[in-house]
């Protein structure tokens, strides 16, 4: 009973109702701190609440390209606390600033790809794979550093946290050209369409000549690449690289993710819903912050924002498919 | 003798948003009769059921059961007034025993709910063995067939005392000796009293087994009559509201040089396979399942790995390890599961239809999305693929459409050499007469096919030549005139 004209575009308001819905669910939010705490819409609070979504939301580009190939990467943070030391060695042992940066950036592809080629090769599920790299390179960097910081760098490199454009802070113009790129490849390239056809059935992608093994393993490198760009970003505006940092950051970038709209299962969901995820995230925490709220309560409101986002997801497309 | 219906559903309707999927359906079950429900897809047989199952509710009508005016609230409330459902995918746990399937959550236990295993296979063993099955019921589920599993699922439905099973297109995944035991099953139910709703495409079918018949029509039921009563074209004709007049239609290929060769392929289910295969060509594989056939699919489509032998594709031998190098050869493969294997569902029809081929319309991993549009509107008007937009979902299209569709993305490949895997399974009368129309089409345009498949018309009327397959083996080759139902048959079924 499915072929009928009239049914068919009332669900392609709802599936993108679907985004509408997350940026209300911002929006709403926004207001609701707005009312609370006036403080909360001053320019300069707005671009600090950016600033902190930027390392979460970057690291979220990469999660959500591999969340939508049906997978999962459990190790995108200590990924970033490895990438991060790596580079902080490299600048304190004179590296020039740009080779510095490059270590960090390979560091991270290198650890994607090889929890890539554990899954596409050695046919371990990704959430197997993931935990074990996510292991590995948490203790790697832990002993690196012997487990202390590197800290000190110049203000060539911390300009990359500190600097300005137009007022507008360096690493939120890093986000935004992040996304623009992800949305872009997602949408006009090949790589995207595979991404997305991976995800939503493996098989008849393979059946249809796509060398699936390798475009999977390209994404799980990309979200290694992204770990890498956020640990640039994060060690600079700390000036320090820690083996502890990035601690959770998987849990979060999923959460930006999934909030976000797509789907765990794969094959759905759009990467600008993962911005406003990660930017939901951030507007949820600084504002709880503002109210002057306790950490710990503040764990609580955020897991049970995540939860009712999700469930209310979930009523809308199981109305938007049976009904 | 006329007796009062063990089911009567009058007026039913059922409205979607914006959709009238029901349209005051009435529908009739006498006790212990096999009633076909019969109509193209789409024309509302699995709303009606699932109406009656519980999974929908109806928008309006009645539903009366042994007089009594019932309304279904879920399917456990069906369950409990008797009324069973085996759908097509079958709902069983493969890791759990047949046993512990059949009572699935109403186990038999002793004390603090501990599970009383003797007692559970006991009972198990009883139910099976009234269907005349002899496996252990502390098998594991995913050990055994298709057909057993089928069968284990009408066990489970007679333990809960049913009285009305519904069965959805049951046979479509069963070869020929298989179909012959579900039916003697059936029948051995219907002496038991049980009535029996059966969906079925398949014509030959309920002249078989099936006492009488409702059509379906968009949504409507169009006629009830006594299948000894009614005839295939006049079915036919209920169904689509046209005359059929020719099942196969007459086919004017020309048949050109050979465009593939075999030569002594071997896998780990082949052996020896050697044929070859003419531009303009239909060639059939028939078989008993499990003879090989897709497996022989799946090694000259770069999915198996191949032994031994050569395959040519053009008097060149070609080494194909991958669906890439078989695309590439110019192969195209329809998979006999295409929600599975051929489509990725959540994706639109144009992004399926270019999936084989999105690299002859990108550069630099760009995607040039007007040139794809260009090609996918160009081969949605050639196969009359009937969807509101390129953007449309392909899991909102009828399975004719889908499978033209997966038709589309081989057509888009430039492919020369088809391999159908069952193309007409699940796909109705209208829409199967639009594949064979196009098969036609393609070998007209030198196009060399080779099509497998378990319905032995469908083989024998449109090849030009026949191979039979037999376990892993080519066990005999008919040319059309040789080629009858018997023969064909028989060399597949020697031992």
């Amino acid at each position: 009973m499915r072929p009928n004209g009239i049914a068919l575009r009332q669900n392609f308001l709802l599936h993108h109702a679907r985004q509408l819905g997350t940026l209300s669910g911002l929006l709403v939010l926004g207001l609701v701190l707005w009312a609370l705490t006036p403080h909360f819409l001053t320019l300069s609070n707005l671009l600090n609440v950016a600033e902190q979504a930027t390392i979460i939301a970057i690291v979220a580009v990469g999660m959500t390209f591999v969340i939508l190939t049906a997978g999962i990467d459990l190790s995108v943070g200590s990924v970033l606390a490895f990438a991060g030391v790596v580079m902080a060695s490299a600048l304190h042992a004179g590296a020039p600033l740009p080779f510095a940066l490059l270590a960090g950036l390979v560091t991270g592809t290198v650890c994607g790809l090889v929890s890539g080629l554990l899954i596409t090769l050695g046919r371990l599920p990704p959430f197997i794979a993931t935990l074990g790299m996510m292991s590995v390179a948490r203790g790697t960097a832990l002993m690196y550093t012997g487990g202390r910081p590197i800290s000190g760098f110049s203000e060539n490199f911390r300009w990359l946290a500190t600097g300005e454009v137009l007022r507008v802070p360096i690493p939120v113009i890093v986000m935004i050209g992040i996304y623009a790129i992800a949305f872009f490849v997602l949408t006009r390239t090949k790589l995207g369409r595979y991404t997305y056809a991976i995800g939503g059935n493996e098989e008849a992608t393979h059946l249809s000549g796509v060398n699936v093994r390798f475009y999977k393993t390209v994404v799980y490198g990309l979200a290694g690449l992204f770990s890498g760009l956020a640990a640039i970003l994060l060690t600079a505006r700390l000036n320090s690289a820690q083996p502890i940092a990035g601690m959770m950051y998987e849990l979060d970038a999923i959460a930006a993710t999934v909030i976000g709209g797509t789907s765990l299962l794969g094959g759905e969901g759009h990467v600008l819903g993962t911005l406003i995820g990660a930017l939901i995230m951030a507007v949820l925490r600084n504002g709880l912050n503002l109210l002057g709220v306790s950490s710990f309560l503040q764990q609580v409101v955020i897991g049970s924002v995540i939860i009712v986002g999700v469930l209310i997801d979930m009523a809308l497309k199981r109305r938007g498919k049976y009904s | 003798m006329e007796t009062a219906p063990l089911l009567k559903m009058s007026q039913i309707s059922k409205t979607f948003p914006g959709v009238l999927a029901l349209d005051k359906v009435d529908f009739e079950l006498r006790r212990g009769e096999v009633h076909v429900l019969l109509g193209e897809n789409g024309a509302g047989k699995s709303t009606l059921m699932k109406i009656l199952s519980g999974a929908y509710q109806k928008s309006s009508g009645e539903i009366e059961l042994d007089g009594v005016p019932v309304s279904i609230k879920n399917p456990r409330h069906a369950q409990d007034l008797g009324i069973s459902t085996i759908y097509q995918e079958l709902n069983l746990i493969p890791h759990l025993s047949i046993a512990e399937n059949i009572f699935l959550g109403r186990e038999p236990s002793k004390f603090a709910s501990v599970i009383d295993q003797r007692a559970l296979v006991r009972a198990a063993r009883e139910l099976l063995k009234g269907l005349g099955l002899t496996v252990d019921p502390s098998a594991r589920v995913k050990r055994l067939g298709i057909a057993e599993q089928q069968m284990v699922e009408v066990a489970k439905a007679l333990s809960l005392e049913t009285r009305i099973l519904i069965m959805d297109e049951p046979t479509s995944a069963l070869s020929q000796q298989e179909i012959k035991q579900l039916f003697a099953t059936i029948r051995r139910l219907k002496e038991g009293g049980v009535s029996i709703i059966y969906i079925s495409h398949r014509l030959e079918e309920l002249f078989e087994l099936g006492d009488r018949v409702t059509v379906l029509r968009d949504g409507r039921s169009v006629a009830t009559c006594e299948v000894a009563e009614t005839s295939k074209p006049e079915l036919i004709r209920l169904m689509v509201n046209r005359e059929l007049t020719e099942q196969f239609p007459k086919r004017q290929a020309t048949i050109g040089e050979e465009i593939l060769r075999l030569e002594g392929l071997t896998t780990s289910g082949l052996r020896d396979i050697s044929f070859s295969l003419h531009k303009g060509e239909v060639l059939g594989i028939a078989g008993l399942m499990g003879a090989g056939r897709t497996e022989l699919a799946q090694a000259i489509f770069g999915v198996e790995k191949i032994e031994a032998g050569q395959i040519y594709v053009k008097g060149k031998a070609r080494r194909i390890t991958s669906p890439r190098r078989a695309i590439n050869c110019g192969i195209g493969f329809l998979t006999e599961d295409r929600k599975s294997q051929g489509l990725v569902l959540r994706l639109s029809v144009g992004e399926n239809l270019c999936l084989p081929s999105v690299d002859k319309f990108s550069s630099w991993g760009m995607v040039d999305r007007n040139k794809e549009k260009l090609a996918c509107r160009r081969y949605i008007q050639e196969l009359r693929i009937r969807t509101p937009s390129l953007k449309q979902k392909v899991s909102f299209l009828s399975g004719g459409n889908q499978q033209k569709v997966v038709l589309g993305k081989w057509l888009c490949s430039e492919a020369e050499i088809f391999i159908f895997d069952e193309p007409t399974r699940g796909v109705d009368v209208g829409a199967k007469a639009e594949i064979y129309e196009l098969i036609n089409r393609l070998t007209a345009e030198g196009v060399a096919i080779i099509m497998i498949s378990s319905e032995l018309p469908e083989v024998l009327g449109m090849s030009d030549r026949v191979l039979v397959m037999r376990s892993g083996e080519i066990a005999g080759e008919f040319s059309a005139y040789e080629a009858t139902q018997e023969r064909v048959l028989q060399c597949a079924l020697m031992a």
